[in-house]
């Protein structure tokens, strides 16, 4: 069995992000970038079923600029093996990228695809869910735990209400949570060693999708800055405060 | 973060991140426990030999990393941007490995390698002794031939991991009084006649212990001579050159992280109803160690490379960088406590963990006034 896991570049979670002065956009020139956190745990996920002898092989999927390769690379290192890169300068919105993976899925016919439950920089949280509609394909979402069973998997959804588990047919479509491991780092060794790995290039057009965007961004601001606290003397002041400024009970 | 970063190639970042990712989740979150109790932390060691850090310069065949060692500057760096003592810890293990495997032969590699790479064993490097520390080459230690073995007397002094290790690589006399009597035999824990002196108390470096080494009539199969009788001083310095590239590193990663610590407090303390960042003459302390810094990891990678290309002038450039980046890196720690004010006095704070720590890298691997007599006598020598 194949698990194909898509790894989305993005801006590293350490650092401070800035808007461009022209507000359409933030600013990514000598930014430090990295795999998407979340895309991180997807790859783990997927060679811990390859260590537990379920899968057969993991392939990682990018989608973006030409450094993309080195996402797909730090995912080699990690374990994966081989990488498939779709090369566009476009910025790629969640219903391209899922068209564009579906069209990789049914050439590479993996049985379990293993995406973020979110990328950290546009936190759109639809990929998955959208995938799985264009495939047909069962869905999990939110994973804090794979069990694979004879042709189905049990898993455990991180919901508001707590832990819910479902079973699902495969093939399926899983978007992970923060929860459901801990990425393993890249050793030195199979950081060398993951440059002779394979990757394949192609472009949207190759595979027959239309990157045109759908979404207009209209402008891009800074989140408003932390205004500082004021002391309350009481609870009854306290209380009429949250009732009537902050208007929260 | 460095200044550096947007410089370095794409394996280098990729080796950098590796490294940072198990510094600041495995070491830094410790180091302070570490060095409050005296814990050689070996789970962590293991851990991070597992990640291939215990021979990044070592040839892959056992286990090494077979990397650069300007990719090594880049790996130090971090490690002890996490806990200083322990990252140089691993650098020593590196330097000692390191000898195994390019002065060792074939048979010696695979006995000692494979262990040593994955860290169920740890080395030591054994030149220092009571009566020449500066004056290495004056090592009074003797081995005499016995048959197939040589019979070892004398001690060593001031030496990383003593005790706990389980490979000695050991700087002993077997010829006249020259360097050139000098030869390196690796010498095993369990060797007979093999002792230790008690723990030694010391200012900082607490995650690893320091002891004597003590031979009293030690037998060594002459089956563990690293080299040819008298090779054994050129081994050590060799081996002293790549060890101060590290050491720099070390120096430089435990200031940066005492620079961030200060950048960080500056934006958050207020004085005089200013935030510290707001008074010009503290802006510009922070200017000068920051550049200060980037000024000394320049050098490092410079001399780092120099050894990577085989230039004639290796040994100067690593003296040079060992000088400079081994002194801005204490001064840099300790500006960033005085930018703390009295918080940066107390353990409650990383700062004088990180003080305490880089202080010896000015002392051991060749003090710095010997860097000078290196540096002096390349300038001079006709
Ligand atoms: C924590 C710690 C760990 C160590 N680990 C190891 C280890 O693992 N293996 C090992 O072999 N050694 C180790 N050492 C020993 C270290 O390398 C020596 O302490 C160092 O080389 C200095 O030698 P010394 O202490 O005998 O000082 P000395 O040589 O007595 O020097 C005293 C002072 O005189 C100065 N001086 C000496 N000669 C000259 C000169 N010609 N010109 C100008 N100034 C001079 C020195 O710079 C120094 O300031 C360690 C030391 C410490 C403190
Ligand atoms: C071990 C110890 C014992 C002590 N004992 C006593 C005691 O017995 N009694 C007592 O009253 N206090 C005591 N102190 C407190 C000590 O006097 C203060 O720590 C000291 O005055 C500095 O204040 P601070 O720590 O708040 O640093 P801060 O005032 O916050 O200073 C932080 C940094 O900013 C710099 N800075 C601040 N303002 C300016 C400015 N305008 N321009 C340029 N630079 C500036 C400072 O020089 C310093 O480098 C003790 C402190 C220690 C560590």
């Amino acid at each position: 069995m194949k698990v194909l896991v898509p790894v989305k570049r993005v801006i590293d979670y350490n650092v401070k992000v800035r808007v461009k002065s022209d507000g359409t956009g933030v600013e990514t020139a000598n930014v430090k970038m990295s795999m998407n956190p979340f895309d991180e745990i997807g790859i783990e996920a997927a060679l811990r079923l390859k260590e537990a002898g379920s899968a057969e092989e993991v392939i990682a999927v990018s989608i973006g600029v030409a450094q993309c390769q080195e996402t797909i690379r730090t995912a080699l290192a990690m374990g994966a093996d081989r990488g498939v890169l779709v090369e566009t300068e476009e910025g790629a919105e969640p219903l391209a990228v899922a068209k564009i993976l579906k069209a990789i899925i049914e050439k590479e016919g993996p049985e379990i695809v293993i995406l973020g439950k979110q990328a950290i920089d546009d936190d759109s949280n639809q990929t998955g869910q959208m995938l799985s509609a264009l495939l047909g394909w069962s869905q999990a979402t939110f994973a804090s735990n794979i069990e694979l069973g004879d042709g189905t998997a049990d898993i455990t959804r991180e919901v508001d209400g707590g832990l819910e588990t479902i079973k699902v047919k495969l093939p399926v479509v899983v978007t992970t949570d923060l929860r459901l491991n801990e990425p393993r780092y890249a050793s030195l060794p199979n950081i060398m060693k993951a440059k002779k790995k394979p990757i394949d290039k192609m472009s949207p057009a190759d595979l027959g999708v239309d990157m045109t965007p759908r979404l207009k961004t209209l402008s891009v601001v800074e989140p408003s800055k932390r205004e500082g606290g004021v002391k309350v003397e009481s609870v009854e002041e306290l209380v009429e405060k949250l009732r009537n400024e902050a208007k929260v009970i | 973060m460095s200044l550096l970063d947007g410089r370095l190639s794409e394996d280098q970042r990729a080796f950098q991140d590796s490294a940072r990712g198990f510094s600041q989740e495995q070491m830094a979150p410790f180091a302070a426990e570490w060095d409050a109790d005296r814990i050689f932390p070996e789970e962590a060691l293991r851990a991070g030999a597992a990640l291939g850090f215990a021979g990044v310069y070592v040839r892959e065949k056992h286990g090494g990393s077979n990397l650069s060692r300007a990719d090594a500057a880049v790996i130090f760096e971090e490690l002890a941007a996490g806990c200083v003592s322990t990252a140089a810890y691993i650098s020593i293990h590196n330097m000692a490995s390191w000898m195994i495997d390019s002065f060792g032969t074939e048979i010696q590699r695979a006995r000692w390698l494979p262990k040593l790479m994955t860290m169920e064993h740890f080395a030591s490097y054994c030149l220092t002794e009571p009566g020449s520390g500066s004056d290495a080459a004056a090592l009074a230690t003797k081995a005499r031939r016995d048959g197939d073995d040589y019979v070892l007397n004398g001690s060593k002094a001031f030496i990383s991991g003593g005790s706990r290790s389980d490979i000695y690589v050991c700087m002993v006399r077997t010829g006249d009084d020259s360097p050139g009597g000098i030869t390196c035999v690796v010498v095993e824990k369990d060797a007979p006649g093999l002792s230790f002196g008690k723990q030694e108390r010391k200012l900082g470096w607490n995650s690893q212990p320091t002891a004597a080494v003590i031979f009293e009539n030690c037998r060594v199969p002459v089956a563990n001579r690293i080299g040819a009788e008298g090779d054994g001083f050129k081994i050590a310095m060799k081996g002293l050159d790549g060890g101060r590239v590290n050491i720099s590193a070390c120096s430089i990663g435990g200031a940066r992280a005492c620079l961030d610590a200060a950048k960080a407090y500056m934006l958050e303390r207020k004085q005089f109803g200013k935030r510290l960042a707001d008074f010009q003459a503290l802006q510009f302390k922070l200017a000068d160690m920051a550049t200060e810094l980037e000024a000394a990891r320049l050098m490092t990678h410079h001399a780092a490379r120099a050894i990577d290309d085989g230039d004639v002038d290796a040994t100067m450039y690593c003296a040079m960088a060992k000088r400079f980046a081994t002194d801005t890196g204490f001064t840099v720690c300790n500006d960033a406590l005085q930018l703390h004010g009295g918080y940066g006095y107390l353990r409650d704070y990383p700062i004088e963990r990180y003080l305490r720590d880089v202080r010896v890298h000015q002392i051991l691997e060749g003090t710095n006034e010997i860097m000078r007599v290196i540096v002096s006598r390349k300038l001079l020598d006709q």
